[in-house]
């Protein structure tokens, strides 16, 4: 956990910026000292009396809401825009917000559009829904942990394990049929890899928009028990939605469904391992499950800098105001890590009983698969706690790669043994 | 908190602004529940003073604002 901070930028002594007007700014994303904690630097934009600028990759300076209030009031305003048309949008990659603009998830769209591919997705989702979905992720879970077991040691925990989870899950929520599975799995490896090149990168996507075409055809003519079919047939069919929405509506469901549980599972893991006492009173009580898995998503936040917006009017906040026309960006781990809010932030503890955290992010865009993710985490660890007791990660935390290309944080590899 | 009179309260839902991750639901199952669209449907408007906390409990954490609470009148 003693891996330096690489900011050097933020240090204006070392990292002058471009200009010297932006000789304040703190260059950002930011890396993780620790891979289990938000970037150390959050801790002081928090307590700041005013709003922290930064410079980001595509060379924009939106703001950054760092406080637990702010962060919720920031998001769940009138004036949040998620569109990625608006030059303003803080895409942290141009390419980002090139490819954004152009497909229109919904993640990136404000109402009235949002809310009409919101509540198509919604019905998937409910509480009760999801519920009826644990036999099948249970199975998925027992399946995966004993391909894990069948490698020869040390496996990797991401490869091995977590993403075969995640695809599985996600792939059979959505009708992606199983001889389709390594095909999606070799796709997203690829468009989620920082050694991909933009074109490989955009030649994995083709392929992937590709099949779900080809599945939106054959599921309107055949449809089953999946959220493609229903689409096919509904909104599609009565002309609700368009064809080239409908793909991107899918395409951001299957990916944000995907990565986020993929990085989630092993990271969660390592943190258990890393708080023996902390699995041990899991192993005690298995009833703690439910708000062990809440506390871990808080805690590690890995979702952090994915809530990108512009303000459309000013936006009042306790640390200042966000102007009319500029982007920020409502920073989930420093949230989720402010004092003010989680007494002791930094101590992973799985009894703690306070839920309000915002790792799912708030407001409209709030994940729409957070109940899924929530009982998919819960499974895939309790099956490996329970399956491999004797499980252990083979190197130290600071050894493990992080992926830093990537949106939502993760680990490249985790070697683990048994 | 403890030695203040817990009272009855009045709930109200909005499934207009619903966004329907059935945060609600989850705080309070007895007072909330989500149609087959995922939209909230409340099931209990009057609170009585036991199932208070849990109330409040879900219209802090609905994301959309869509679960209010209110003095009971
Ligand atoms: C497991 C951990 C997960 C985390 C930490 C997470 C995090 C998030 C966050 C923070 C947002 C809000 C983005 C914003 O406001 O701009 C979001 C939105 C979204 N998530 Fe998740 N998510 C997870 C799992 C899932 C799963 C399992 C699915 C799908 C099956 C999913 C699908 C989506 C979609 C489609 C959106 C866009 C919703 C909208 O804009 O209305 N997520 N997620
Ligand atoms: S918590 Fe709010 S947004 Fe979510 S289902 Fe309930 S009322 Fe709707």
């Amino acid at each position: 956990m003693t891996r330096p901070a690489p900011d050097p930028a933020t240090d204006p002594a070392t990292d002058p910026g471009p200009t010297a007007a932006d000789g304040d700014d703190t260059s950002f994303p930011l890396a993780r000292t620790c891979p289990f904690t938000p970037p150390d630097d959050y801790a002081g934009m928090r307590e700041r009396a005013d709003l922290t600028r930064a410079r980001i990759p595509s060379g924009k300076r939106p703001w950054l809401v760092t406080r637990h209030e702010d962060v919720r009031a920031a998001l769940s305003h009138p004036a949040a825009s998620s569109d990625a048309r608006n030059p303003a949008f803080p895409a942290l990659g141009d390419g980002e917000q090139v490819v954004a603009a152009e497909l229109r998830p919904f993640i990136r769209m404000d109402p009235p559009d949002h809310t009409l591919v919101r509540r198509m997705l919604v019905g998937e989702f409910t509480v009760r829904r999801v519920r009826a979905m644990r036999p099948a992720i249970e199975a998925v879970c027992a399946e995966q942990v004993e391909y894990l077991l069948s490698r020869p040691a040390p496996a990797d925990l991401v490869a091995d394990y977590a993403n075969r989870v995640s695809t599985t899950v996600i792939c059979r929520l959505l009708g992606v049929p199983l001889e389709d599975l390594e095909f999606f799995r070799r796709i997203t490896s690829i468009s989620g890899s920082r050694d991909s090149t933009e074109e490989e990168v955009g030649a994995a996507l083709g392929e992937l928009f590709g099949l779900i075409d080809r599945l939106i055809d054959d599921k309107a003519k055949d449809p089953r028990d999946d959220l493609i079919s229903r689409l096919a047939t509904g909104p599609l069919a009565r002309g609700e939605i368009t064809r080239h929405s409908l793909l991107s509506q899918i395409g951001i469901t299957l990916n944000a469904g995907h990565e986020t549980s993929r990085n989630m599972i092993p990271l969660a893991a390592l943190a258990l391992l890393e708080h023996p006492e902390q699995l041990e009173l899991l192993r005690e009580d298995p009833q703690l499950w439910p708000g062990a898995v809440d506390e871990l998503l808080r805690y590690l936040s890995v979702a952090d800098v994915i809530t990108l917006r512009v303000a459309t009017e000013d936006i009042p906040l306790s640390s200042g105001t966000i102007p009319a026309g500029d982007g920020y960006i409502a920073l989930l781990g420093a949230a989720n890590h402010d004092p003010g809010a989680f007494p002791e932030p930094g101590r992973l503890d799985v009894r703690r009983t306070q839920r309000n955290h915002v790792a799912f992010g708030y407001g409209t865009h709030q994940c729409v698969g957070q109940n899924l993710g929530r009982l998919e985490i819960e499974i895939a660890l309790r099956t490996l706690f329970d399956r491999v007791p004797t499980l252990r990660s083979e190197l130290a935390l600071a050894d493990l790669p992080a992926r830093s290309s990537s949106a939502i944080f993760g680990l490249d590899e985790v070697p683990v043994s048994w | 908190m403890v030695s203040r009179p817990v009272t009855a309260l009045r709930l109200e839902t909005d499934p207009d602004t619903c966004a329907g991750a059935g945060q609600c639901v989850r705080a309070a199952p007895d007072l909330f529940d989500q149609d087959d669209d995922g939209l909230v449907v409340l099931l209990r408007a009057h609170v009585p003073p036991e199932a208070r906390e849990r109330a409040l409990t879900a219209a802090d954490w609905c994301p959309s604002g869509a679960v209010t609470a209110h003095d009971p009148s």
